[in-house]
């Protein structure tokens, strides 16, 4: 772990791997500490960036130094299960690429609990862990330059879903009517960092 | 209902506050008024709190009409402003009686003007801020001709300034930045930082896009996404930095090589295509 200078009044901590990053972030928010601006986690680094005159850059420092990250606080998490049409595009690529049949493919992505690691891309777009190795498969070589609302996706070591019309290169396996990003609701975001995601069938 | 009417929006004129600062872990930037300083300044004029939500209109062209009597500033460059066929000029409290068209010239240097109106724009706020983020389409839509903006009650009294001097933007900007985090991963990074950039005209309330003798990097790894702030400035494989403005993504794949002082960021709001700009670390 290192910390990196980022600006006046943030430090980016870079992490050995998205496990030491995910217990970094979970300790810090589990203490509050106070006189934080924004928390980000990213794949292999937290950033954190403090009010302008608050000592709570020192405050996390101090915090994570005398950590045990072996050994993170897990809280109770937030679950959340999503319901998947798996009719996706790429379905058929998948299954070739990883050697199975589409219905294993299915079975392969429900079966696996994620959690999300962080977010990005757009509002509600979270970067899901927990995908068996199997479905670990590259980007499209060119991407889609329309992506519909509610598509799930894999990408690389990760799974997620795209919360509203976008461009994007991940490998499709189905769609979800569930709204993942409304920001009048109080939880504007289906999917926050820790949340635990499940997907079914239907 | 005390309202405001927009007669010309201009260019692009957005409805902007402080932002929404909090929620870039679930991918929401922080947005609002580019050149916050500006907005302020405005909003103390009037007598508003300094975090009411104002106007924000890109190389002037703004008339809006006064549906009540109110007060309002006009801050950021120095630009021209009537009221109907007078000449009232910015940076200082304007009084409106119900019916009077305010207009914005535009000005001679600068980008940004900002509109601040007593009781504030009083659209309805999405996570807490009135601003509109161009990158995410949250919060109001960009103005358009004969739409009307509800005001909030008058809070207080104007500040009793007579007139405040407008800052004058410069050609050529001599930008302070802390380097890092990613700086060991670029060769020459003071001299190529230190060198004349120029502002190119895609830049936008997202980043500042600029152009010059390309960055080298010193290795050629994959960045694994990571957290950005306003200020920081990430390098492209282009090797042709990104300065992140209110409305940047949250996070990214290229390694961001400096970070702004956040006392520049009004100059670098207001600084038009074509403007000269070198980074100082310090």
């Amino acid at each position: 772990m290192l910390w990196r200078p980022c600006g006046e009044h943030a430090a980016l901590l870079d992490c050995d791997s998205l496990a030491q990053m995910t217990a970094a972030r979970a300790t810090v928010e589990a203490a509050g500490v106070d006189g934080i601006a924004e928390l980000v986690p990213g794949a292999r680094s937290l950033l954190v960036v403090a009010e302008p005159g608050s000592p709570a850059l020192k405050s996390v420092r101090e915090l994570l130094d005398g950590a045990d990250l072996t050994h993170p606080p897990t809280g109770s998490p937030r679950e959340v299960t999503l319901d998947v049409h798996y009719d996706g595009e790429d379905l058929a690529l998948v299954a070739r690429d990883a050697g199975v049949s589409e219905d294993d493919v299915v079975s392969l992505h429900t079966e696996a609990e994620y959690t999300v690691a962080f977010t990005g891309f757009a509002p509600g777009f979270g970067y899901l862990t927990g995908l068996p190795d199997a479905l670990r498969q590259p980007r499209l070589e060119s991407p889609r330059t329309k992506v519909p609302a509610g598509s799930v996706g894999i990408g690389g070591e990760f799974t997620g879903v795209y919360p509203r019309e976008s461009p994007g290169g991940w490998r499709l396996l189905g769609h979800t009517d569930a709204t993942l990003f409304d920001p009048t609701a109080e939880r504007p975001a289906l999917f926050a960092p820790g949340d635990r995601v499940r997907f079914r069938s239907v | 209902m005390r309202a405001l009417e927009i007669v010309h929006a201009g260019p692009l004129a957005l409805v902007q506050d402080l932002g929404r600062p909090g929620y870039a872990h679930l991918g929401v930037p922080p947005s609002g008024a580019l050149d916050a300083d500006a907005l302020r300044l405005g909003n103390r004029l009037v007598g508003n709190p300094e975090d009411a939500a104002g106007i924000e209109a890109l190389l002037g062209g703004l008339a809006v009409r006064a549906m009540a009597p109110c007060t309002v500033a006009v801050t950021g460059p120095l630009v021209p402003v009537q009221v109907d066929d007078r000449h009232v000029g910015s940076h200082s409290a304007v009084s409106l009686r119900a019916g009077q068209t305010l207009a914005l010239g535009r000005p001679t240097d600068g980008l940004r003007s900002y509109l601040a109106v007593s009781g504030g724009i009083a659209v309805e706020p999405v996570l807490g801020s009135r601003s509109r983020d161009v990158l995410s389409g949250i919060g109001p839509e960009p103005l358009e001709d004969g739409v009307s903006l509800p005001l909030g009650p008058v809070a207080g009294v104007p500040a009793g300034a007579d007139v405040v001097v407008a800052p004058a933007a410069s050609e050529r900007l001599v930008v302070p930045v802390v380097l890092g985090p990613r700086d060991d991963w670029f060769t020459d990074l003071v001299e190529g930082l230190g060198a004349w950039w120029t502002v190119t005209p895609e830049s936008n309330r997202v980043g500042l896009r600029l152009d010059g003798p390309p960055l080298r990097r010193a290795n050629t790894a994959e960045l694994p996404s990571e957290g950005l702030l306003t200020g920081a400035i990430q390098i492209p494989p282009s090797g042709l930095p990104v300065v992140f403005l209110a409305d940047h993504p949250t996070t990214g794949g290229y390694p961001v090589a400096a970070v702004v002082r956040r006392g520049s960021l009004g100059a670098l709001a207001q600084a038009r295509p074509g403007t000269s700009v070198r980074f100082r670390s310090s």
